[in-house]
């Protein structure tokens, strides 16, 4: 007789393994902070001292919050159109069995594994051809896009995952559709939502391809990086935007995650939230 | 909950009744007809933002560039150039090759991680997923960036290591080599792989394990024919999920690959910037996702396994 516990007995060289490979997952990204700070205009070693001149440089410049509210307004839009969308479909696929829904659902992921730049190619031709000015808006159109996959996944496994005898007590006292909805649906997937809002909030402010073929003009956070990445000279107060950007990003993925786990049940509660 | 949680029931179901009186009436009687206008805003999203676009894309890539217009005579002169000058099919091959080495590097590299993670961790597994992932949730660039930092001739290795007195001289192979795009890719998809990787390792039922123990199996052979035959579902995700973004990958090969590497995205691009030839680019989008559809679809073949089992 073998002891169970013989199959999943600690290994020493796959826990050193996982170590080194969380290290080669953050050390490049813990890199941009520490250089940030660094007083030269050189990103390199040895260090010279600890500054915060980048930072003040990038809070004085008008092109940057340009660029930072251009972001935030697309990233709002996006997010809840995407996720109003997405509550539609869990719900319809939650409750109903459609015939061919994995098919919808196969369809609605297509943006996850389609190269962006041909998803952005392929609206750019199109917008060219009916005569569509590019700005924010056709970068929004992009975005929901690549967003609504992320919507779909995040929500799906919340409207699966409740007790739907709480509907039917609802609807045994007499409640309509909408109302059962809003006052027991709701409440109960309202985490997931905040959690989908937030994910595709951050994936439109990360989002480059589209901003990079539909913007037109108008910059976003990631284009205006992008177009200071030629000026090596630049490079500190990139670093030090790119700081910023990462903090932001991280604490709202904190906060999605968090809300997204709000009273999951226990089956369900092991696979992430965000990537299906 | 909502201010009205303190209304009689009674009210509520006379409230109820006036209500149902609403056109929606209609849907209620009919649920998969409403299941299907639900999830119709979605899908028509996706119809006008990518099904659209892109079948104009591919009748755009048989006109030609006129100056500043387009003549939109129908003719196959960018595919006959596509085949038969040899820079296209080089960039192309080129961007299979680096995408394909990307992504078996990251599988193989990721697969002890996620086994790891599913297998080994005890407590806090949810912690360690939120860490492995985290990386991901930021922009793209950024990632890319960092390791132009790391790579360069300047860079965080180079002067890092002269700094402690293990080199003299910068190593100039770092930066602007198809090693730095790949390195670059291997580390901005991790995610891409682990979790696919992760979800196929959890959902192993240990009593298979058990089971092959007991019958005299040790731990290699019980990892070749249980472990391992049953995460492959796990593995074709995480391989196409990298595979496919990667060949239009256009950042990276941008920013860290040099003269020697250019991947074709960029060629995609300088069609629809600099060159201004945009039936050139549509043509040669069209002719990148055929390759990678037929690269999907062979793989799949050859592994027995449906897209549609993979993605969902």
């Amino acid at each position: 007789m073998s002891d169970p516990s013989y199959i999943e007995r600690p290994n020493r060289w796959l826990t050193a393994y996982a170590l080194g490979f969380m290290t080669f997952l953050y050390v490049p990204i813990l890199l941009i902070p520490l250089f940030s700070v660094n007083d030269s205009i050189y990103v390199k070693f040895p260090l010279e001292g600890f500054t915060l001149e980048w930072f003040v440089q990038l809070w004085h410049r008008d092109t940057i919050w340009n660029a930072f509210y251009n972001s935030l307004r697309v990233g709002v839009f996006a997010s809840i159109i995407t996720t109003t969308l997405g509550i539609f479909v869990a719900i319809a696929i939650a409750r109903h069995r459609l015939p061919g829904q994995s098919a919808i659902i196969v369809f609605l992921m297509l943006p996850m594994i389609v190269p962006g730049i041909i998803l952005g190619v392929a609206l750019l031709i199109v917008l060219n051809q009916i005569g569509i000015q590019l700005s924010l808006l056709t970068v929004t159109i992009g975005h929901l896009i690549i967003c609504l996959p992320f919507s779909v996944a995040t929500l799906l496994p919340r409207f699966q995952g409740f007790d739907r005898s709480m509907e039917e007590a609802s609807a045994d006292l007499g409640e309509t559709g909408f109302w059962t909805f809003w006052r027991v649906t709701f409440p109960i997937v309202f985490p997931g939502i905040v959690a989908s809002l937030i994910l595709t909030f951050l994936i439109s402010f990360d989002e480059f391809f589209m901003a990079f073929f539909l913007g037109g003009s108008e910059a976003t956070l990631p284009i205006y990086m992008w177009s200071q990445l030629r000026f090596p000279s630049e490079f500190p107060t990139i670093l030090a935007l790119a700081t910023l950007i990462l903090l932001f990003s991280y604490i709202l993925v904190l906060l999605a995650l968090w809300f997204g786990r709000i009273g999951l049940v226990k089956t369900i509660e092991d696979k992430p939230a965000g990537v299906a | 909950m909502t201010a009205q949680a303190d209304i009689p029931f009674d009210r509520l179901a006379a409230r109820a009744e006036q209500r149902g009186g609403r056109p929606d009436r209609f849907f209620f009687s009919r649920p998969k007809l409403r299941g299907y206008a639900m999830v119709s805003p979605a899908v028509l999203l996706m119809t006008i933002g990518i099904l659209g676009p892109v079948l104009v894309m591919i009748v755009m890539s048989f006109w030609t560039a006129d100056g500043f217009g387009f003549n939109r005579s129908i003719t196959s002169a960018n595919f006959a150039r596509i085949v038969h000058e040899p820079i296209f099919m080089t960039f192309l091959l080129r961007s299979f090759w680096i995408a394909g080495i990307a992504t078996l590097i990251t599988v193989v590299l990721c697969y002890p991680m996620a086994y790891y993670v599913a297998f080994h961790v005890k407590q806090r597994k949810m912690l360690w997923i939120i860490l492995m992932t985290l990386p991901f949730w930021s922009s793209y660039l950024i990632r890319v960036f960092a390791w132009k930092v790391i790579l360069g001739f300047e860079g965080a290795i180079n002067t890092g290591l002269m700094a402690v007195g293990l080199i003299d001289q910068p190593m100039e192979f770092l930066l602007y080599s198809q090693t730095a795009v790949v390195i670059t890719l291997c580390h901005a998809w991790a995610a891409f792989a682990l979790l696919p990787l992760y979800i196929a390792l959890e959902s192993i039922d240990r009593s298979y394990l058990e089971a092959a123990a007991d019958l005299g199996d040790g731990p290699v052979k019980r990892f070749l024919r249980i472990t391992l035959p049953l995460s492959m579902p796990g593995v074709i995700a995480a391989a196409l999920m990298i595979f496919i973004p990667t060949t239009g990958d256009y950042i990276t090969a941008y920013l860290v690959g040099g003269p020697d590497s250019p991947m074709i995205g960029q060629l995609i691009y300088l069609q629809f910037g600099v060159i201004n030839n945009w039936p050139m680019g549509a043509a040669l989008s069209v002719t990148l996702m055929l390759w990678v559809g037929a690269i999907i679809f062979a793989f799949t073949k050859l592994t027995r396994a449906r897209l549609v089992d993979t993605l969902v």
